[in-house]
């Protein structure tokens, strides 16, 4: 077993595999930009080192740099979490030149599925069914027109090298092609520095849904169930599911043997997603394969009991899977809100800021992975993600009400964040009923938002007073004991006024 | 102490003063027995009337906040007898720029470009987090650069210029 692993990452997700270091007696060491030098994944770990300013390419995407941290550490395997270079070959690549264990696929494997047209092309060839399109770059608009006459429309525009909703266009009609397609080519140019295009037909109000796959380096691979993802903004999973109400157990072994074929196909290792479109008969279609660890993996390990970080170093360790498929049973229910701090009313605006205010939820069934605290300063140069809350229970009726609770139970002071999104989608009539797609979420944003209540204006009031009469005897000590004010060079009439102004502005006693 | 209390378009005013242990306040003339205890910072549990509320502050931009069983609340509080409240209503010469606290949307604009405008006159209403709040003009004079109607603005972004 390795004796200290690296992780190149931030976050919940860095201390998410710092906790199952922890946990196995590894020696967890971080690394950190010049924003994070006091986040909470370096609060945790064991070691921590600088990769440089706060930009994520001068830090989180500096593959020398981590490699060289990772040899100064001594590290003898690092983990990649999800995002930044989680997906890059050439990292897994300098990992391994460094004679560091990366802790995921192999960089072929990366290089297949990381390649949208190529992975189309592997997973035709292996009897892995896709959206019907094709698996090549459109060589013009000609072309392109062709194959959308063939397909029939609507078609979906994708970015070959593309991901996270970045250089797609949905084309409902022959006159809009021509426009759409110079969009995704010039977005996914600038995003991906890559702007080959392809067409698949567009499947209407698709449900998304993925498998999880664990395969170890002898061979063997098994999925561990599916996760229900289609509660989706921009093409970015907002709240996660397992099972899916939509998925029933002929279904769920279809699917996995499919996501397992896909994995063998690639020779794949370590633990990946296979993420298929579902639609509205059942059909399943191959959409891509993530080579790494899911945001939302906690609902996979309430529901199978198994600690796939765990899994994931014993694995790359050389490990064999010390289970088989039909060891492979599934409990209850699990749920997980991506909590963020954006303002869904207003354009999912980002709001970073300092956290002057933080209650966490707990009780039965609550798993919460945070990487912020009170006092902390979310920075703006990262993805907005501060936490996910999971709740797990015996039903999804059950799970549903333990979210509504636990989210009650939350509290984040001094930033935006989309707490009350999810309070809105768990109450929704459709959503408790099952009945929920990828279109479902611009749904419910387009319905605006609830009219709030506020049928406690007078007790709000009153709270806005006694604050105020509650602080105003603590604050004056607190001044009175500065030793500004002890010195006398200030007057008694300017001492008197900064007590009356923190007085009567509630504002100042927030300042901090 | 004395408060004028401005939620939304109510004003109230608060009168309170420890009685014991409890609080002895007037809202409106209503009185009314509380309970209220900082459990920390910002945090106060509120007992009136057998009801209990845990009570939340905080501040987004210069908006600060009272939640109520997760509904937020904005307040803005002054005490009418002190100085900073009074040189405030007096108004001030000068040129001041309107800044936007937080991202949010225009939702109305009340004033005209070059409208003579008195302190405190509403200028726009601006909707952020479903709040609407009423910006309103920090002194006597002439508005100039007003945003327009419908616009999404961010932090710091220029609402109007008084002159």
């Amino acid at each position: 077993m390795f004796k200290k692993i690296l992780i190149a990452n931030r976050g919940e997700i860095a201390v998410r595999v710092i906790r199952a270091c922890r946990e196995m007696g590894i020696i967890p060491v971080a690394v950190y930009s010049d924003a994070d030098c006091a986040a909470l994944h370096v609060r945790h770990a064991s070691e921590a080192y600088s990769i440089g300013a706060s930009s994520a390419l001068e830090s989180y995407l500096n593959i020398e740099k981590i490699i060289a941290v990772a040899r100064l550490s001594g590290a003898d395997a690092l983990h990649p979490g999800y995002g930044f270079l989680s997906e890059n070959a050439d990292f897994a690549e300098a990992c391994a030149n460094a004679g560091i264990k990366f802790i995921g696929p192999s960089p072929e494997s990366i290089r297949i599925m990381g390649s949208k047209t190529g992975a189309r092309q592997e997973m035709e060839k292996n009897g892995v069914p896709c959206v019907p399109g094709t698996s090549q770059a459109l060589p013009s608009f000609e072309e392109a027109t062709r194959i959308a006459e063939d397909v029939g429309y609507p078609v979906m525009l994708k970015a070959a090298a593309g991901g996270g909703g970045k250089g797609m266009r949905l084309v409902r009609e022959p006159r809009e092609l021509r426009m759409a397609l110079e969009a995704a080519q010039s977005e996914s140019q600038r995003a991906f520095n890559d702007g080959s295009v392809y067409i698949e037909k567009a499947i209407v109000n698709p449900r998304h849904i993925e498998i999880q796959v664990l395969a170890d380096e002898h061979g063997n691979t098994i999925h561990l169930g599916e996760r229900e993802c289609s509660i989706q903004r921009r093409h970015q999973k907002v709240l996660e599911e397992s099972p899916s109400p939509f998925v029933d157990t002929s279904l769920r072994k279809q699917m996995g043997e499919v996501a397992v074929q896909a994995a063998s196909a690639v020779g794949y290792t370590n633990a990946g997603t296979v993420e298929f479109l579902v639609n509205q008969d059942k059909n399943f279609y191959f959409l891509e394969m993530n080579t790494r660890l899911q945001v939302e993996h906690p609902v996979t390990e309430l529901v199978t009991g198994f600690d796939l970080v765990q899994m994931q170093i014993r694995i790359a360790a050389g490990e064999r899977l010390p289970i088989r498929q039909e060891d492979v049973h599934f409990r209850g229910h699990a749920m997980e809100c991506r909590i963020y701090a954006e303002d869904p009313d207003n354009h999912y605006f980002p709001s970073p800021g300092k956290i002057t205010l933080l209650q966490e939820p707990a009780g039965p069934g609550v798993r919460l992975d945070t990487g912020v605290y009170e006092g902390w300063t979310v920075p703006s140069d990262y993805d907005p993600l501060l936490a996910k809350l999971t709740a797990y229970g015996e039903s999804r009726e059950q799970v549903v009400t333990r979210l509504l609770r636990a989210l009650d139970e939350t509290f984040v002071g001094g930033i935006q964040t989309n707490i009350e999104l999810f309070r809105r989608i768990l109450n929704d009539a459709s959503f408790r009923d099952g009945q929920i797609d990828t279109g479902f979420l611009d749904r419910v944003m387009a319905s605006g938002p609830v009219g709030t209540n506020h049928e406690h204006s007078d007790i709000a009031a009153l709270a806005a007073g006694l604050f105020t009469a509650l602080n105003g005897t603590s604050m004056r000590d607190s001044i009175t004991r500065n030793p500004v004010d002890a010195t006398g060079s200030e007057s008694r009439w300017k001492q008197a006024a900064r007590i009356e102004s923190l007085q009567c502005h509630t504002s100042n006693d927030l300042q901090n | 102490m004395i408060f004028k209390i401005n939620i939304g378009d109510t004003t109230y005013r608060m009168k309170v003063e420890r009685a014991g242990p409890e609080w002895r306040c007037e809202l409106d003339g209503q009185f009314i027995q509380v309970q209220a205890h900082l459990v920390r910072r910002d945090v106060m549990t509120l007992i009136t009337n057998g009801k209990t509320y845990e009570i939340k502050r905080d501040q987004l931009g210069n908006q600060v906040r009272i939640w109520i069983e997760n509904v937020p609340y904005a307040v803005e509080l002054s005490d009418p007898r002190s100085l900073a409240s009074r040189s405030r209503n007096r108004g001030t010469s000068g040129t001041s720029k309107l800044l936007a606290s937080m991202p949010g949307k225009i939702l109305r604009v009340l004033a005209t470009e070059m409208e003579q405008v008195e302190a405190g006159q509403a200028l726009v209403v601006v909707e952020a987090m479903k709040m609407q709040n009423e910006i309103k003009s920090p002194s006597k004079g002439v508005v100039r650069q007003l945003v327009p109607e419908g616009t999404y603005v961010n932090a710091g972004d220029v609402l109007a210029i008084v002159e």
